[in-house]
């Protein structure tokens, strides 16, 4: 299934716009894709292994705070999206 | 709108309005009675920047009746990649300035309200009183945060964007059984993760695109008609040219706009985003070397081996013949370096390289330090042939 990957996060998923990884959860996904790509785990875990507040995560459109959290269980033809939150404007 | 018919001057529009807004006027969607609501509506713009250029240029040339713009900062040569409605000649003058003009160029029949300030928890309600819709076109979280409370606590909607390079993010929060900011995302960044535009750079079309959505947004809201981004996340990719979008759902946990809110004043917004006072980086923990100390080195014949971590782009637009090994590249290329010699890192301004230091001085190298200001502090204080950027 597919992770789309945010611009700010890309730098440390070898620049890759979306990654494929297997899945049968979100937190099986996202998993795999940080231990595929380590540098990621602090932009998207904090120690504790939560997921960071400024970071949200998407499964197709609903945001997976109003599913079953990382429990949410995902198909192959979903895609996951992180979604951080970016200030810039000016 | 509730404030639709407070006003009677709005009530009129002269045979000049009516030829102005001809466009308007002879769309049913819009038509007498829209142009009537913008001409009664108040819009207050937060930033004269990358989005706000689009975002108060358009509505000015909408008809908004009276047209409120906050900043405070300076027009400087580095904005006219984007902030389009600055030109040369206004580098220096205050953005404010520059733009009230632009706009009373554009617009002679609209009412202009400057605020050359700083927004801030001491008068944010205060500015936002007199307003019924709110644009924020700011640049950084700590005024985000600030918008979007006092958006919530003053019951007016925020009409939001905000860009990255060239993926952008809009919505409209703070109508009443939408969701806010905080629903989306309770906490900010630490300071430092996310790099502002000054850093990160962005695609000067970026805040253009966006803007232009927030002023659509503004126009639909007070027109009362379309489908609004109330509850949708719009996230643009500007390269990619896509459009998606997520579902925005109003927080019922919300500490602000829940159903038990605890967040009933304005805060403290840059303890809330870790701010304080002078943000601590690295650069004030590793060694440092000013420019003209490493030219008398060189010169000298000293053995200095120079570290340009910056990327592969930026070496191309000038470079002071240093070693490059981008910052991101760090951690794996550093057996390529020889810690018996001393090494000067650099990049663009001294923050990244400041961090190039610190992870070779944790890595055992302990004759790394950082050049003070980079390559454009060389280039000011050095060598002027060297180009800033």
């Amino acid at each position: 299934m597919k992770v789309m990957i945010p611009t700010p996060l890309r730098q440390y998923a070898g620049k890759q716009a979306s990654v494929e990884v297997p899945a049968g959860t979100v937190g099986e996904a996202l998993s795999s894709l940080v231990s595929r790509n380590p540098e990621l785990r602090k932009h998207l875990f904090n120690e504790d292994g939560k997921l960071r507040a400024f970071v949200n995560v998407y499964l197709n459109d609903e945001d997976i705070r109003y599913l079953n959290q990382e429990s949410t269980r995902v198909q192959e033809s979903d895609t996951i999206s992180i979604v951080p939150s970016i200030a810039g404007g000016c | 709108m509730s404030t639709i018919l407070e006003n009677p001057q709005a009530l009129t529009l002269s045979n000049d309005e009516i030829l102005r807004y001809s466009r308007h006027l002879i769309m049913p969607e819009v038509g007498m009675s829209g142009q009537l609501k913008l001409k009664a509506a108040r819009v207050l713009c937060v930033g004269a920047g990358g989005l706000g250029s689009p975002l108060t240029l358009y509505l000015a040339a909408a008809g908004v009746g009276t047209l409120g713009l906050v900043d405070f900062d300076v027009v400087d040569y580095t904005n006219l990649q984007r902030q389009v409605i600055h030109s040369t000649s206004d580098v220096g003058r205050p953005k404010l300035q520059s733009a009230m003009e632009k706009l009373a160029a554009i617009n002679p029949y609209i009412n202009l309200r400057p605020f050359e300030a700083r927004l801030s928890s001491d008068n944010a309600l205060e500015i936002f009183r007199d307003f019924d819709i709110i644009a924020d076109g700011t640049d950084n979280f700590a005024t985000r945060y600030l918008v979007n409370d006092a958006c919530v606590l003053s019951g007016k909607p925020n009409i939001y964007a905000s860009i990255f390079r060239f993926e952008g993010q809009a919505t409209v929060f703070a109508v009443k059984d939408g969701p806010c900011y905080r629903c989306l995302y309770p906490e900010p960044p630490p300071p430092g993760l996310v790099p502002s535009c000054a850093e990160g750079g962005v695609l000067g079309v970026l805040p253009g695109l966006l803007g232009i959505i927030q002023a659509t947004e503004v126009i639909k809201l007070i027109l009362g008609s379309g489908e609004s981004l109330v509850g949708r996340l719009l996230l643009v990719d500007a390269l990619a040219m896509r459009f998606r979008e997520l579902r925005l759902r109003k927080d019922p946990d919300c500490p602000l706009c829940g159903t038990h809110p605890t967040v009933r004043e304005l805060i403290d917004y840059n303890a809330f985003c870790g701010i304080r006072g002078e943000e601590s980086t690295a650069g004030t923990r590793v060694p440092e070397i000013q420019p003209e100390e490493l030219k008398r080195k060189l010169d000298a014949g000293e053995d200095v081996f120079i570290l340009d971590v910056r990327e592969p782009h930026e070496y191309q637009i000038c470079n002071l013949g240093g070693y490059p090994i981008p910052l991101g590249d760090l951690p794996k290329r550093v057996n390529e370096l020889d810690s018996s010699r001393e090494i000067v890192a650099h990049c663009r301004s001294g923050v990244r390289s400041a961090k190039a230091v610190d992870f070779l001085r944790q890595a055992g190298f302990r004759k790394a330090s950082n050049l003070a200001g980079g390559i454009l502090a060389w280039a000011d204080r050095v060598d002027p042939r060297v180009p800033k950027y």
